[in-house]
């Protein structure tokens, strides 16, 4: 298969090694489960059991909040001990309502589990679709969106390709990689599932050269399916980023504030092809993932799967622990990845990797002043100009940032990764969009705002005509009415 | 032919000539500025610049004699655009950066007065007579007009809680020197 050149991108030391030929190890389950309502973009989930439940494996215990919102289901069969709020595994370290289970140690399956479709091929997609959203699954990838939202693309859209991504171009993380390996034929099905819910004719898989064994057992997997094919991508950072994945193979750049779906592509990530193998040929839903602990701080570092809700901190020991104090624990890749703020934090849906992270790693220094060498400009995968908008947002003057195209920043990290000034160039871009989404949110509330009293001083004014409108008409009634009589004491003194 | 155009064109400068005196000296006197600055306010009416409302506080800016900062509900947001358009420095370091306030109705103080209900301006309280009040709280826009009114203290002022959704990520604290 042809492929395109993508612009940009850097390639940092991948330390894959670490984890990647060692088989994923099951977790043993953990004391205490903690179910956090919010695991995905979009509107929370709704809790619907309460302490002192009991509840068996995969039984849902929130419902989806919204169109774009999904389940959550219980990990293991046991006791709600309470809906209380617990740190979200989140850079604010804000808190979640989160729903805390006790395992009773019996890890039952629900009686009423969905019957597994017997031919999900011949099922009409919207088949598909609920019982992907009935079974909870959000993009394992990172950005946990929910997964049947973006199946339904296929309705909106004239698609041709599925693209799976196994790109998995983050450093460190191996979890995509060894499910590719030892699952290759779920996630083949899962994919086939999916391209047939979204009425894509073909499926294209892309995994980083850096990932042969995955090639080959994904390779084997599809060799019987004509429509799919497994393709080797350069090892070029961020290639798992969804747009740039499309790119290098379509050779198509998805345009600003678009989706891939304009392109025909809906990328889905391998975890989550798995996920939907699960939820339609067995019932399940999701409840488990697999997950990368990794980091020159973790003992033994490994791909672990972990029912979800199981506290970092009892990930972290069953990893042997830290040999060290990390100087970060990182959610996620380390270039896209965010800080969490404790260890006492679930694990969610959407997370791909736990790093504990030593100094030596972070390289932090001291940010010095920029030299305009342009290598930031050079590098950007999305073609924008990081010295230009940094200086902007410096200065606070994010108008000017976001006409440089701020917002279209994927915050890739390539830029600050490079910078030999070390200036944290994707800090300024991540808060430049918080704070522009967050001025843009204000703006919307102030206008509904003034809507309502406009709407509110016009009633007010029609209140007040119309009682001045009844006082006059009452006033001429009376009027009259006196007339009438003067009229008929006329009429009787004559 | 040529008397009709040039009949015409003596009626048109004529008239010309009266209309535009005419607008001159009988101008009603208004500042474009200021609807080009009621537009960046809030148009809340609130009062809690101290004026009437925002068209009061819009006169009062376009002459100058005014701080840019008062406005509680805009936020930095309206004063950084009052500061662009009037061409002055947005000097938001005396302004204390108030988060979203909200009201709220202790349950068990209110006794359906209905006075709160009549000082909303964006209708945001709803109850009816001897009945219990609440707060639509995303109809709010903090102006604590209620909060004034109420003769049981049942009103209190809160702050609009940061959500996860909400948040983001502070401006980089470790800048570089000169760039």
């Amino acid at each position: 298969m042809k492929l395109f050149p993508v612009r940009g991108g850097i390639h940092p030391e991948y330390r894959k090694e670490r984890t990647a030929e060692q088989a994923i190890v099951t977790l043993p389950m953990p004391a205490a489960l903690y179910i956090p309502l919010q695991q995905h973009i979009g509107a929370a989930s709704e809790a619907i059991v309460a302490a002192g439940d009991s509840v068996k494996k995969g039984q849902v215990i929130a419902k989806s909040g919204g169109v774009v919102s999904a389940a959550a289901h219980a990990p293991t069969s046991g006791l709600v001990v309470a809906v209380t709020e617990v740190t979200a595994p989140h850079a604010s370290g804000l808190p979640l309502i989160t729903i805390i289970i006790e395992p009773d140690g019996k890890d039952e399956w629900a009686d009423d589990l969905p019957a597994p479709i017997a031919d999900p091929f011949a099922a009409d997609s919207k088949v598909i679709r609920d019982r992907v959203a009935a079974s909870g699954i959000v993009g394992m990838g990172g950005a946990a969106f929910p997964s049947a939202v973006k199946l339904n693309l296929g309705t909106q859209h004239k698609l041709q390709t599925l693209l799976i991504n196994g790109a998995e171009c983050e450093p460190y993380l191996t979890c995509d990689d060894r499910v590719m390996r030892e699952f290759a034929d779920e996630v083949i099905d899962g994919a086939r599932i999916m391209a047939h819910a979204l009425g894509a004719p073909n499926i294209v898989i892309g995994i980083e050269t850096n990932k042969p064994a995955a090639i080959e057992a994904m390779g084997k997997a599809a060799a019987a399916h004509t429509n799919i094919t497994v393709v080797g991508v350069p090892v070029q950072y961020p290639m798992g980023s969804e747009r740039h994945l499309v790119q290098a193979i379509t050779g198509l750049e998805t345009p600003a504030r678009k989706l891939t779906a304009d392109l025909g592509v809906v990328v889905h990530n391998v975890a989550t092809a798995r996920a939907v193998h699960k939820a339609v040929r067995l019932g399940q839903p999701l409840v488990r993932r697999v997950i990368t602990v990794s980091g020159g701080a973790v003992a033994r570092p490994s791909n672990v799967e972990v029912p979800l809700g199981t506290m970092v901190a009892d990930l972290v020991a069953f990893c042997g622990g830290f040999t060290q104090p990390p100087r970060r624990v990182v959610n996620g890749g380390p270039m896209m990845g965010q800080p969490l703020p404790s260890l006492e934090v679930p694990v969610v849906k959407g997370m791909s990797g736990i790093l504990g992270l030593t100094t030596e790693e972070t390289g932090e220094e001291p940010a010095k002043p920029c030299i305009r060498c342009g290598t930031c400009v050079t590098i950007c995968p999305c073609g924008l100009v990081p010295v230009e908008m940094a200086r902007f947002i410096k200065h606070d003057r994010l108008d000017d940032a976001a006409k440089w195209g701020v917002t279209d920043c994927v915050s890739c990290g390539s830029c600050s990764y490079v910078c030999p000034s070390h200036i944290p160039l994707v800090h300024y871009f991540n808060y430049a969009k918080g704070a522009l989404s967050a001025a843009d949110r204000e703006r919307r509330r102030l206008d509904t705002i003034k809507g309502l009293v406009e709407n509110h001083n016009a009633r007010i004014e029609k209140q007040q005509a119309a009682k001045k409108a009844a006082a006059a008409a009452a006033a001429a009634a009376k009027a009259q009415a006196a007339q009438a009589s003067t009229t008929d004491d006329d009429k009787a003194n004559a | 032919m040529l008397l009709d155009v040039g009949s015409l064109a003596v009626m048109g400068v004529t008239l010309g000539a009266v209309l535009g005196t005419a607008a001159k000296l009988l101008a009603v006197p208004t500042n474009p500025l200021e609807d080009e600055l009621q537009a960046l306010l809030p148009g809340s009416q609130c009062g809690q610049c101290g004026f009437v409302g925002c068209s009061q506080y819009a006169a009062a800016l376009a002459k100058g004699d005014t701080p840019i900062t008062l406005c509680a509900p805009g936020g930095k947001g309206t004063i950084e655009a009052l500061a662009k358009k009037l061409g002055v420095e947005a000097n938001a370091d005396d302004h204390e950066e108030q988060a979203p306030q909200h009201a709220h109705i202790k349950e068990d103080l209110c006794i359906g007065c209905l006075r709160c209900v009549q000082e909303c301006t964006s209708d945001a309280i709803v109850g009816a007579n001897k009945q219990l009040h609440t707060i639509i709280v995303d109809q709010c826009h903090g102006c604590a007009k209620c909060f004034k009114v109420c003769p049981t203290e049942a009103i209190e002022m809160c702050t609009v809680p940061v959500t996860m959704a909400a948040w983001h990520w502070g401006k980089p604290q470790s800048e570089p020197a000169h760039h």
